[in-house]
């Protein structure tokens, strides 16, 4: 019998949209039991978002002034505690479930299916490896927890559906004290959320400057897009480092995706094979950008992308 | 202590062996993984602002995975233990031997790479955190080590998170926490009579029970052939023909 346990990831205030992408893949085990474990200060509203999610048949909720950041040598002997009794542990592949899913792992002394990507049967999971230049297939020990962390490019989100039952569950044990939360800067910018976002404009090292990246920043907003970058883009300062795209730092999937003075190093790449359509703007003819680009314009960004914002806000898009 | 390992080098392009049974690495430029190598050199800095007194190399794999150990102490690491293990190993199984290896050397701070560019598990500092009941800073963009506490400035989805651990403790390298230094000549030189020592897997008494099966390789699947258009006239033509405009 199967018994998923889906770990919610959420600012404080919201359920985070990776919740509804990883009960989309704990469902795909076929769960006599889907269960998700809101852990928060408060949070009595991202309970009942989480209670909404198309395919949850339970939501725990443990809120506790400790559980205020999301820590994980804080969070991660309580999921332990939770998980009792289920065969799936399942959590986003994002920077909190990436932080926190292996030290459950390892305090339930099991091992840890990363960034799944497919599921093939309760104990079988597809996921990528080198920079996504494969693609390996697993099985796991059917006697133990299964720990996996969910690839979130390759999940849609579940609807809202009737909502499910909420217990409120009391852990006991006092929390470590040896990790204390200090702040928390989120880059400003009333831009859509790369994580999520329907369109993406990205620019490279091309773009010479951090004025110079303004015309990506441009065509993003005409085309109502996310700003995302290179690595080289962000190491060389250009932009902040949330909006790096790639293998160590965001995996998307958008459904239109703009590689501005990019060249394409498979690193870039890995976090971008599963937008819907791949357009690059590149004066390098030999680009490795074009070998997965949809549309392809080899052309010198500062001449192209500002005849782009043009034509385009001619047309009026949006 | 530092936690390295061998993989290819992140310039190479790695491909799946025709019969699926795994990578073609052979004869492959070999290098320290690049996380790792942000993560030595994290230490070393450390080190030379008077927060600790030793940096100690430790990496698990065979006698090749020596180059690397070289490599790391002619950057300035003080000595190094190879941990000798011919298989491929789990994170679990890796963050154990780390673990053993902690509660006899009692470092005042493990750093580690975020991830290794070859496997991608990103497993491996959590673990050994999770098993030495200490505390983690994963992708680390900023370290300052004072009165034994660590204040780490972590790169994370939402943009940065800064927060503060008391030592001993188990620190990821993120990409911008520093650029690792070129090793010279005469550190080289230098660097082959500087202490490696050689411990067998089983000499520290770890679980190293395999609990997944790798059943096959598969190259990824690869994206339809694109168009190039000579304009952004053409161009604009051909996204309003996919739909994406509206």
């Amino acid at each position: 019998m199967t018994r998923a346990l889906v770990v919610a990831e959420h600012d404080g205030a919201r359920l985070d949209a990776a919740t509804a992408k990883c009960v989309r893949c704990a469902l795909e085990l076929r769960p006599e039991a889907l269960v998700v474990a809101v852990l928060a200060n408060g949070g009595a509203e991202i309970a009942a978002q989480a209670a909404r999610l198309e395919g949850v048949t339970q939501v725990v909720h443990v809120d506790a002034p400790h559980n205020a950041a999301p820590l994980a040598a804080i969070l991660a002997p309580q999921i332990v505690s939770l998980a009792q009794g289920f065969t799936h542990l399942l959590g986003p592949s994002s920077t909190f479930g990436k932080d926190l899913l292996p030290r459950v792992a390892a305090l339930a002394g099991v091992g840890q299916v990363s960034d799944v990507l497919a599921i093939l049967g309760p104990h079988r999971f597809r996921r990528p490896v080198h920079a996504g230049n494969a693609i390996v297939t697993v099985d796991a020990d059917p006697q133990r927890l299964v720990v996996a962390t969910v690839r979130l490019a390759s999940y849609r989100g579940v609807s809202d559906g009737p909502p499910a039952p909420v217990e409120k569950r009391s852990l006991d044990g006092a929390p470590p004290n040896h990790t204390r939360f200090v702040a928390r800067r989120a880059s400003a910018g009333e831009r859509p959320d790369l994580m999520t976002a329907r369109r993406v404009v990205s620019g490279g090292r091309a773009l010479g400057s951090a004025e110079g990246f303004q015309l990506v920043a441009e065509l993003a907003d005409v085309l109502g897009a996310a700003l995302g970058a290179s690595r080289a883009a962000v190491d060389s300062g250009y932009v902040a480092n949330d909006l790096q795209v790639g293998q160590t730092g965001k995996i998307i999937a958008p459904e239109l995706y703009v590689a501005v003075g990019i060249s394409g190093a498979i690193q870039h790449l890995t976090g971008i094979k599963d937008a819907r359509t791949i357009v690059a703007i590149n004066k390098d003819a030999e680009a490795p950008i074009f070998e997965v680009a949809d549309v392809g314009l080899v052309a010198d960004l500062f001449k192209a992308v500002p005849e782009l914002i043009a034509a385009l806000k001619a047309k009026g898009v949006r | 202590m530092v936690g390295i390992k061998r993989v290819v080098d992140y310039n190479v392009r790695v491909r799946v062996k025709s019969d699926g049974s795994g990578m073609a690495t052979e004869g492959l430029k070999m290098s320290i993984n690049p996380f790792d190598e942000i993560a030595i050199e994290a230490a070393l800095r450390l080190k030379e602002s008077g927060a600790f007194t030793q940096v100690v190399l430790v990496t698990i794999g065979p006698v090749e995975a020596e180059q690397q150990l070289r490599t790391g102490l002619a950057m300035g690491a003080d000595r190094a233990i190879r941990v000798d293990a011919k298989a491929e190993l789990e994170p679990l199984t890796v963050a154990r031997a780390l673990h053993a290896l902690a509660r006899k050397e009692q470092p005042g701070l493990v750093v580690l790479g975020k991830q290794a560019v070859d496997d991608d598990h990103g497993q491996t500092g959590q673990m050994l955190a999770a098993l030495w009941d200490r505390p983690q800073a994963t992708f680390a963009s900023q370290l300052t080590v004072a009165a034994n506490v660590a204040t780490v400035t972590r790169e994370i989805d939402a943009g940065l998170e800064t927060i503060e651990v008391d030592l001993p403790a188990v620190v990821t390298t993120d990409l911008r926490l520093n650029q690792p230094r070129y090793v010279k000549l005469p550190e080289i030189l230098k660097a082959k009579s500087k202490p490696l020592a050689v411990i067998p897997l089983a000499e520290l008494g770890v679980d190293a029970a395999r609990q997944f099966t790798v059943h096959s390789f598969a190259p990824p699947p690869a994206r339809a052939a694109g168009v190039r258009v000579k304009d952004v006239a053409e161009l604009v033509a051909a996204l309003e023909s996919r739909g994406v405009l509206s």
